[in-house]
């Protein structure tokens, strides 16, 4: 239970995180707020002091900062987002339309890098120190180093327009999720498989592995029995923490992609200034990490129950 | 009967040295760059359009006929500064908050531990973004959402590693013997950590210019004439048939200055 109650903290706390941020950015925007806010509901040809004012007056962006920051996290605590400054449709409808199309991108993405990574990384880890092994830590500290973005535009460079086999960006279709999940579980599949190499490479050196083999189980025998279920504790913890790197790269890719999800989302919210909707999305994000971890948590003790003594 | 099988570490030292030459080209390229063929980043000549490689401009113009060479060159000082300056900050103040909360303990400790796990379940770009947002001027914002989201690895390392050295027997007598904090923090604390921080200052760094490149690239980061590494790979994508080697430029060095640093920090616990 001690767990749950270190999660549930975390979760409050980043609540109270984001609104502080969010409230932070709705007082010192530069310019007027009231304007930029005019502008992404009228156009930009069609503001004018009048429907600025109108707006302010509506969304009530003049008057005393700690009442103003008390309701809004009252707000926020009771869950209520309120409505997009610029399309005006409640921020939770916004969300649930677009949070689908990011999970399945992550979920293909996740799933994608699993398949690539874990299995050679146990491959490389079954012997240390071998032509697999070194390759792979080759090739894996090159993919590291190369950020979301720059995959992104390497596997359009070389899918999409010199070889013309994929579409740059849409959105719909089975084939347009290959080049954005590609994109985003490649350097997820690099760390993926240098966690499960060295913990295959660390339970192989065990004497009870050693042990399992002597009593003539064969090495996939002791690799299926002994070798997994040790090796899934590290690696879905590791899983938990890059759900952070995930989503920053969800954000990048889905802008690059033009991917109508939360991410893209986020950073339209973010250039016009549309306050709720950054909170929204930024709460979404941020209490699903904590979700997924306390989810891993409470998995990872049942796969390992020395873990939850 | 000791048949130990070696996990073979990544050769630190090769590694390291290896990391360290790739950064050290790439900030010995930006700054005697620039001197050895003097030019100017924002000069345009519109004639000169994505031609090739001049002895003014040794990597050809880009899409304005403006020298490549020495927009790559200012693109590789402004990330590297940032970067730094941020790194630097958020180093200074993980240090000084971790160690604090390691010795003082309680509520303190507590209080600045809550802080920090809630800031690991936020994604470090939606922080820079929203700073950004706050923040007037780019660099300024970008090297305060930067510190924000990289002190908490240097806060947790320094805490950890406090944690542990002052419940070891050497501090009980260091502090029997009648030495200060100030002492113990010097002889006792700061070695055991100062190796940790270096690693953890290489990823910063890393994640820093990365932050900067991936938000320049969707075009929510620096503002256009400013030469920048994402936002030149941005301007220049469009014109890759026409222009491949303008847009590898600054693909490369990034990729250079990456890895490097990535090497340079060495390979972290699992």
């Amino acid at each position: 239970m001690n767990t749950l109650m270190t999660r549930a903290i975390q979760a409050l706390m980043v609540a109270v995180l984001i609104g502080a941020a969010t409230f932070a950015m709705m007082r010192a925007l530069p310019g007027d707020a009231a304007y930029r806010i005019a502008a992404g509901r009228y156009g930009y040809d069609n503001v004018d002091t009048a429907a600025a004012d109108a707006v302010r007056d509506e969304l009530g962006l003049g008057g005393p900062a700690l009442p103003a920051f008390l309701g809004w996290l009252g707000d926020l605590l009771r869950l209520d987002f309120g409505t997009s400054l610029v399309t005006g449709q409640p921020v939770i409808e916004e969300i649930g339309h677009q949070l689908g199309a990011s999970m399945a991108l992550a979920g293909v993405a996740v799933l994608l890098s699993l398949i690539l990574g874990p299995p050679l990384g146990i491959l490389a880890g079954l012997r240390p120190g071998g032509v697999l092994d070194r390759v792979l830590l080759v090739v894996s500290t090159g993919l590291k180093a190369v950020p979301q973005f720059l995959m992104a535009l390497i596997l359009i460079l070389i899918l999409s327009v010199q070889f013309r086999l994929l579409p740059a960006a849409g959105h719909g279709e089975a084939r347009h999720f290959i080049l954005p999940a590609l994109a985003l579980a490649l350097g997820l599949a690099a760390v993926n498989a240098r966690i499960a190499r060295d913990a295959m490479a660390r339970i192989g050196a065990m004497p009870f592995y050693s042990f399992a083999q002597w009593m003539g189980l064969s090495p996939r025998q002791t690799l299926w029995r002994h070798g997994l279920r040790n090796v899934s504790v590290p690696l879905l913890t590791y899983l938990g923490l890059q759900f952070v790197t995930l989503v920053e790269g969800v954000v990048v890719v889905e802008a690059v992609f033009g991917w109508p999800g939360i991410g893209h989302a986020l950073v339209h919210a973010i250039f016009s200034r549309d306050v709720p909707m950054v909170q929204g999305t930024a709460l979404c994000l941020g209490l699903s990490f904590v979700l997924i971890n306390t989810l891993i948590d409470l998995v990872t003790q049942r796969i390992d129950p020395r873990r939850a003594a | 009967m000791t048949d130990v099988v070696m996990i073979p570490r990544p050769a630190g030292h090769a590694t390291r040295c290896t990391g360290g030459v790739l950064v050290a080209a790439v900030l010995i390229f930006s700054l005697i760059g620039p001197l050895a063929v003097p030019g100017d980043p924002f000069a345009q000549s519109l004639m000169k359009a994505l031609s090739g490689a001049e002895p003014g401009a040794p990597l050809g113009y880009d899409h304005l006929g403006r020298s490549i060479f020495h927009r790559l060159a200012h693109a590789l000082r402004l990330s590297p500064a940032i970067a730094i300056a941020a790194v630097l900050t958020a180093g200074l103040g993980g240090l000084v908050l971790g160690t604090w909360a390691a010795a003082r303990g309680g509520w303190t400790d507590r209080i600045l531990t809550t802080l920090a796990d809630a800031l690991l379940a936020l994604p470090g770009l939606l922080l820079v973004l929203i700073v950004l947002a706050i923040v007037p001027g780019t660099a300024l914002g970008f090297w305060a959402g930067l510190s924000l989201v990289l002190w908490v690895e240097f806060f947790r390392l320094s805490r950890a590693a406090t944690h542990e050295v002052l419940a070891s027997p050497a501090v009980q007598a260091t502090r029997l013997l009648g030495f200060g904090p100030t002492y113990v923090f010097r002889t006792h604390i700061w070695p055991e950590i100062a190796p940790m921080m270096l690693t953890a200052a290489a990823f910063g760094t890393a994640t820093a210019i990365m932050v900067i490149a991936a938000l320049g690239f969707v075009h929510v980061g620096m503002r256009a004439p400013t030469p920048e590494l994402g936002l030149m790979m941005v301007e220049l994508l469009p014109y890759w048939r026409e222009a491949p080697m303008a847009l590898l430029s600054p693909v490369i060095a990034t990729f250079a200055l990456l890895l490097g640093l990535t090497l340079l920090a060495g390979s972290r616990e699992t």
